[in-house]
């Protein structure tokens, strides 16, 4: 990838972490650990993958994208408004009752969410219909999903699988979040989703596993993806949870809870100060 | 042709009536959990199989897929066995159809004890009351054939999820097909009375007709309603009948609680109450047996339902 380029989405990226901080501070409330995990594959799809029109949220050709972790909303929100599809303040309102913003993504009240989502487990089943409906209408869209590893216990995401398999959606790209926690611990504790890419792989699935923080291997991934068809394909990430802010890194309990003035302050300036 | 008392599976109706759709809507997809035979969408996959997709046995993420397809503009209807469709796929229909208002029809066949042998296990009870209490969730339980095919074409125009119910057994074709027209929220009087009111969906519409008339041999001019869009229920209807006639006997192939009678009480106890007697499964599972035995069973028979009149006008101080 360009040196140039990956510097620029490098700064996105801090951007959003640092708009997403902002959010959960201002609101008190939200999501932390996974939306800074998957921040980085996020950024990448919108300023470099996916096509999408802004100020036409709902062009018939865009890509799709399903953030069937729903919980990571405040990086979403944070990647659409600065890709330009509604004004940054919205995001101080994130949470409360005068804002658009839900919780968890909410295609009704918000523009650039192309599907409701955040009880885990049916985003991937979601990301299958508007593959399929691509198909049915000749039209060249991709449909892109994140969802977390922890998700993956959630017997939906197989049932999605072997949908897609079945019926070779080969638009379909999904990125498993592979932070390794959930809020009860190390999924590896809870309930063991590993190995995913072999299970990937074993429901017919297109599968690499990759440094999700990594744009370059992000860039590779979906170079190769794009050259298998006849399968979906699985993207498995390996990320830090609460990526970029040093107390938050690896640890469960910054799963949702919002950070305390001080801890906002000193990961503002954690962010601000990296490379 | 649909002749007047003929007996027809309102699912084989809906079956048939699907694939007209087909051929009217392109944009209509249609998708089944491995049970296409029973619930009839097979007429349809033979129609266009382009536009067919068996989702396996999985109904929760058939409904995820359906609200994936209509998300992206497909009008999609989807069907399995009352039990699964609204039972197993609950979340899915709440969150993922209900909750962004997507358009997406629910199809459910077999509702009801009338599954007959299979047992409790299949005989759902309890759907009315589940679709009924999601917000923005139309629901809809034809009496017969004529009305299930009208329903499906109603609700193919609506924009928005939708929560229809159609029955495993053949029941009589209640309405003239050359001239009924079903609307979306009303309901139909189909014999005037004034001493008693008796309203029934899905299959107690038949059962309610024939009570009239055991109630006529026995002097009682009984009214008789048909509900079968048990959401957004006709109220105006029901106001008139409790004004009018000052006692009600309401009858589902479902739990008592939650489903019509409970519908027909919250309007009623609001703005105009009168006695209500409801006759359903009285909280109970179903079990196996032929359908007509557990119709008797259940008591779910016309007899019953003309008894609890009588037990609805002695309690509203009427003579008997």
């Amino acid at each position: 990838m360009d040196i140039n380029r990956k510097k620029e989405l490098k700064e996105i990226a801090r951007t959003v972490r640092l708009d997403i901080l902002e959010e959960i501070y201002t609101a008190a409330s939200g999501h932390p650990g996974g939306s800074l995990s998957c921040t980085d594959i996020l950024t990448y799809l919108y300023f470099e993958e996916m096509r999408v029109r802004p100020n036409e949220p709902k062009w018939e050709d865009r890509d799709r994208f399903v953030l069937s972790k729903g919980h990571a909303a405040p990086a979403l929100y944070a990647v659409l408004a600065e890709k330009g599809y509604f004004d940054k303040k919205e995001l101080l309102k994130l949470r409360r009752i005068d804002g658009m913003l839900q919780g968890h993504p909410d295609m009704k009240k918000t523009p650039g969410v192309d599907i409701s989502t955040g009880s885990l487990g049916i985003g991937l089943s979601n990301a299958c219909g508007m593959a399929l409906a691509g198909r049915l209408q000749n039209r060249d869209f991709r449909v892109f999903a994140i969802t977390g590893d922890g998700e993956l216990q959630e017997g939906g995401i197989w049932e999605a699988a072997m949908f897609a398999a079945h019926y070779k959606l080969d638009r379909l790209f999904v990125f498993v979040d592979a932070n390794g926690l959930q809020i009860d611990g190390r999924t590896r504790d809870v309930l063991c989703p590993e190995p995913i890419d072999r299970r990937f792989e074993a429901f017919g699935w297109d599968v690499q596993r990759i440094d999700g923080h990594d744009f370059d291997a992000i860039a590779a991934a979906l170079e190769n993806a794009k050259k298998i068809s006849g399968k979906p394909h699985a993207i498995v990430c390996d990320t830090v949870k609460g990526k970029g802010v040093s107390f938050m890194e690896n640890q469960a309990s910054w799963h949702g809870n919002a950070p305390k003035k001080e801890q906002y302050e000193q990961a503002v300036r954690e962010l601000s100060a990296q490379e | 042709m649909a002749e007047i008392g003929t007996k027809i599976e309102t699912r084989v109706a809906y079956g048939e009536a699907l694939a007209e759709l087909g051929a009217m809507n392109d944009k209509i997809v249609v998708m089944d959990a491995d049970l296409s035979g029973s619930t009839k969408t097979a007429l349809f996959k033979k129609a266009f199989p382009d536009r067919f997709f068996n989702t396996g046995i999985a109904e929760g993420n058939m409904a995820g897929v359906a609200a994936g397809l209509a998300a992206a503009g497909q009008t999609v209807i989807i069907s399995s066995f009352a039990m699964f469709a609204a039972g197993r796929a609950f979340e899915q229909i709440r969150n993922s159809i209900c909750y962004p208002r997507l358009n997406v029809k629910i199809c459910a066949t077999h509702a009801g004890i009338t599954v007959g042998q299979d047992g409790g296990s299949h005989q759902c009870l309890e759907d009315l009351a589940i679709m009924r209490v999601i917000p923005g969730m139309t629901v809809i339980n034809p009496a017969d054939a004529v009305e299930a095919r009208l329903a499906l074409f109603a609700a193919a125009e609506l924009s928005g999820p939708v929560y229809l119910r159609f029955g495993r057994g053949a029941v009589p074709v209640i309405f003239d097909e050359k001239t009924y027209r079903f609307e979306i929220g009303k309901g139909v009087t189909l014999k005037e009375g004034n001493d008693v009111t008796l309203i029934g969906t899905g299959i107690t519409v038949d059962l309610s007709l024939k009570a009239a008339d055991i109630l006529k041999n026995e002097g009682i001019d009984a009214r008789v309603i048909n509900i079968a869009t048990v959401k957004p229920i006709d109220r105006a209807i029901l106001l008139t009948a409790s004004a009018e006639t000052g006692a009600i006997v309401t009858s589902e192939e479902h739990n008592v609680i939650g489903g019509l009678g409970s519908a027909v009480c919250e309007v009623l106890s609001e703005e105009a109450p009168c006695v209500v007697e409801r006759v359903g499964v009285n909280d109970s599972f179903g079990r196996s047996g032929a359908p007509a035995d557990l119709l008797s069973f259940y008591h779910l028979t016309p007899e019953a339902i003309a008894e609890k009149a009588k037990t609805a006008m002695r309690k509203a101080g009427k003579k008997v």
